[in-house]
């Protein structure tokens, strides 16, 4: 009884210290909060000011001249089109096919990448000697640059390169490949699996972060629960995985739809539009047909796309409860 | 690059007083930019105003100048790709060029940039294409040697390469260089057979319509043509990486190629020939029109800079070109001087070639639409698409964008 009463007794005085103390120092800490906020803003200030300048500002005029009839090069004067564009956007058959060409990228990308980076990264997670070794070739490709990795494929893929000598070396001549990027079936299957070769290994890095962040006792537990392989992987790693997956689909789902250095580089949007993509379009409408307004116009529609797809991601992956 | 531009432009535009500035695209081309500054040196020792050269890489050539002109910094002289003079001179670029209509008179038509009957532009050399073919493989055919005067028929051309590949021994027996995307090569390389066949990009009266021009029925001759080539097995769909020597080593009987690769050629000796392309019906056609030089509308100093384009304009310099760039020299008189350009000499044949046969692109201020859609149309058709379902949907976005732009008149 009596140590229990002494006990909140010296919790009382150290709260009443505390109290006292804290009365004592609020102008101080008041001031410091407000150099604090200070420093902030002033650190702050060269990024938000880059970000106006040559991120808001730009996307803000991109939506204005998507409404006027804006060229790159006219001694006309700029003026307001009303949404001209957006009704020959939606005429063009050009813009249709570069839409279910993005979207095919991208269906097909996103859950064919991120499974692949996750499998990855359980092999590579492995306790065993050596797995640096191959973690090193899986990233390899991220740390090149898009526009050599692109070019090297387009060399690895023509009718005698290297891709059809492989399949001809270790099919016995029965298979003897095709020119796969001059032909409208399989240039966009090309790019799919070189652009997942190339990003693959971004995202088994930051699977593999996630990977190890569940706690080992969890595994210990599942192992004297008797739990099996696969039961481990469904009840621990894959809750366990929750927040980079979410990461790793939005970031994903976001580069899919912007694909463009691979084709710029690669095909051309050809053969026969079969690789073309919004991207591609806008920068061909904009810089090469010198049509400001009319590129502004599909960049504002993909932006609204890309926001909406990654908007629908968001509820769909929402904490629940 | 943009800012690149710009900065580069506020730092010296039009050049202080007593200096004028020149922008080339030539910075990553060592041989023309040499002769350029020759020039320069040779005026600046002479003239009271200077000349003052900043050279830029091909690439951001353009964009340097759009943004010069919409920051109003523009150079006072400047080169410019012919194609492009309509536009730049229509957007109120380039001021006209008023040199003694005598010294215009000796230049090659087509290194003359005209918009609305007034020149804004002249260069100092053009280049052209033409078929590079091994005799042998002429002869294996039965077929005759062509000449300026006598080009091929149509008729006589195909049968030509039917024979060729019959005989078996050429992988190709016309490489057409289709590994090359970028849309002007198309444009340049390819429209030139289509204006043989009759056809062209646009109705050249008044540059309003391309509708029945761009798909008639000599445009669509043309693009079964071109198709029939790849389907024959003729050409191949895309061309190797190197086509020119794909052709020296003897994988391809002929190949359309430029002037610039008649040294590569040597190897073949005597059976190395050079020939014009076929009569499709219109008369045989190549495409003209290379790098030109104009005197910008900011120039405050004009008279010093059209007395610089006077001084450049001399046949030694011209020669000189010819010489390092194998390219084909603006007048007969510099032609004189250059060895291997004389009358007789082997390379007149291009120079003839281009006084005969060479055709400008469209000069209208739309042509950079106009050289886009038709490039990727070309490109589709080569590709195996149906050639008149994309010619009609070409000249529907040709006239449309006509249209839109008020047809491009001011």
């Amino acid at each position: 009884m009596s140590v229990v009463t002494r006990k909140t007794e010296t919790q009382q005085s150290t709260a009443a210290d505390g109290r006292r103390h804290l009365r004592h120092s609020t102008p101080s800490i008041r001031a410091a909060r407000r150099r604090e906020a200070v420093a902030g803003g002033v650190m702050a200030t060269p990024s938000v000011l880059l970000l106006v300048l040559f991120f808001f500002v730009p996307v803000i005029l991109g939506f204005l001249l998507a409404f006027t009839n804006a060229r790159l090069i006219s001694p006309t004067p700029t003026t307001f089109a009303g949404l001209d564009n957006f009704s020959r956007l939606f005429q063009d058959p050009l813009f249709w096919k570069s839409l279910r060409n993005t979207l095919y990228f991208a269906v097909v990308v996103v859950p064919l990448q991120s499974a692949l980076a996750l499998l990855l990264a359980l092999l590579v997670n492995e306790r065993m000697r050596g797995t640096n070794v191959f973690r090193t070739p899986y990233f390899v490709p991220v740390v090149t640059s898009i526009v050599v990795v692109s070019i090297l494929w387009k060399f690895m893929y023509q009718p005698d390169g290297l891709v059809n000598n492989m399949l001809q070396s270790v099919s016995f001549n029965v298979i003897r490949g095709t020119d796969w990027l001059n032909n409208p079936g399989s240039a966009m299957p090309a790019i799919i699996l070189m652009s997942i070769w190339q990003a693959v290994g971004f995202h088994m890095v930051i699977r593999l972060s996630g990977l190890q962040t569940i706690s080992p006792q969890l595994y210990e537990a599942a192992d004297l629960d008797g739990a099996s392989r696969w039961e481990k992987f469904r009840y621990v790693t894959w809750p366990g995985l929750r927040d980079t997956r979410t990461f790793i689909l939005v970031t994903i789902t976001i580069a899919a739809l912007s694909l463009f250095a691979q084709v710029n580089i690669m095909t051309n949007g050809g053969p026969l539009d079969a690789t073309t993509t919004v991207v591609f379009q806008a920068v061909r409408v904009g810089y090469q047909q010198q049509q400001t307004a009319y590129a502004s116009t599909i960049s504002l529609v993909f932006f609204l796309l890309v926001f909406a797809v990654s908007l629908v991601q968001r509820y769909l992956t929402r904490e629940k409860g | 690059m943009l800012l690149n531009g710009c900065g580069t432009a506020k730092s010296n535009s039009g050049g202080s007083s007593g200096e004028v500035t020149l922008w080339t695209h030539n910075a990553g081309n060592p041989e023309e930019l040499a002769v350029v500054n020759q020039i320069v040196n040779d005026y600046n020792a002479q003239a009271t105003t200077k000349v003052k050269v900043q050279a830029f890489p091909q690439a951001s050539y353009n964009d340097a100048v759009v943004a010069a002109a919409t920051a109003k910094k523009l150079p006072c002289i400047l080169d410019v790709d012919a194609p492009t003079v309509p536009s730049w001179a229509f957007a109120g670029y380039l001021s006209e060029l008023k040199l003694p209509s005598d010294l215009v008179a000796k230049n090659l038509p087509s290194t003359v940039g005209k918009y609305k009957d007034k020149v804004y532009s002249i260069g100092y050399y053009d280049a052209a294409l033409a078929i590079f073919a091994r005799k042998s493989a002429l002869d294996a055919a039965g077929a005759r040697v062509p000449t300026l005067d006598q080009p091929w028929t149509a008729d006589e051309f195909n049968q030509t390469l039917a024979k060729i590949k019959a005989g078996g021994k050429f992988k190709n027996a016309f490489d057409l260089g289709t590994g090359d995307s970028t849309p002007e090569w198309w444009t340049y390389a390819y429209s030139p057979f289509l204006q043989s066949f009759g056809g062209d990009l646009i109705n050249r009266s008044d540059f309003r319509q391309s509708d029945g021009i761009l798909n008639g029925d000599k445009a669509k001759a043309w693009a079964a043509w071109m198709q029939g080539l790849v389907n024959n097995g003729y050409a191949p769909k895309k061309s190797g990486t190197d086509a020119f020597a794909d052709f020296v080593n003897g994988k391809s009987a002929m190949i359309w190629s430029g002037i610039w690769s008649t040294s590569s050629m040597d190897k073949l000796g005597a059976d190395g020939l050079i020939l014009p392309p076929p009569d499709f019906g219109n008369g045989p056609k190549i495409g003209g029109g290379s790098w030109q030089w104009a005197i910008s509308s900011a120039c405050p100093n004009a008279d010093a800079a059209l007395d610089y384009m006077k001084f450049s304009l001399n046949s030694k310099y011209l020669s000189q070109f010819a010489i390092k760039q194998n390219v084909i020299p603006a007048t007969d008189e510099a032609a004189e001087l250059t060895p291997g350009w004389k009358q007789g000499e082997p390379k007149r044949f291009f120079l003839e070639e281009s006084k005969k046969y060479a055709l400008i692109r469209p000069p209208t201020p739309g042509y950079p639409y106009l050289t886009n859609t038709f490039a990727k149309a070309a490109q589709d058709i080569v590709a195996g698409g149906d050639a008149n379902k994309i010619l009609d949907q070409t000249v529907k976005d040709i006239d449309a964008n006509f249209k839109a732009n008020n047809y491009y008149q001011s």
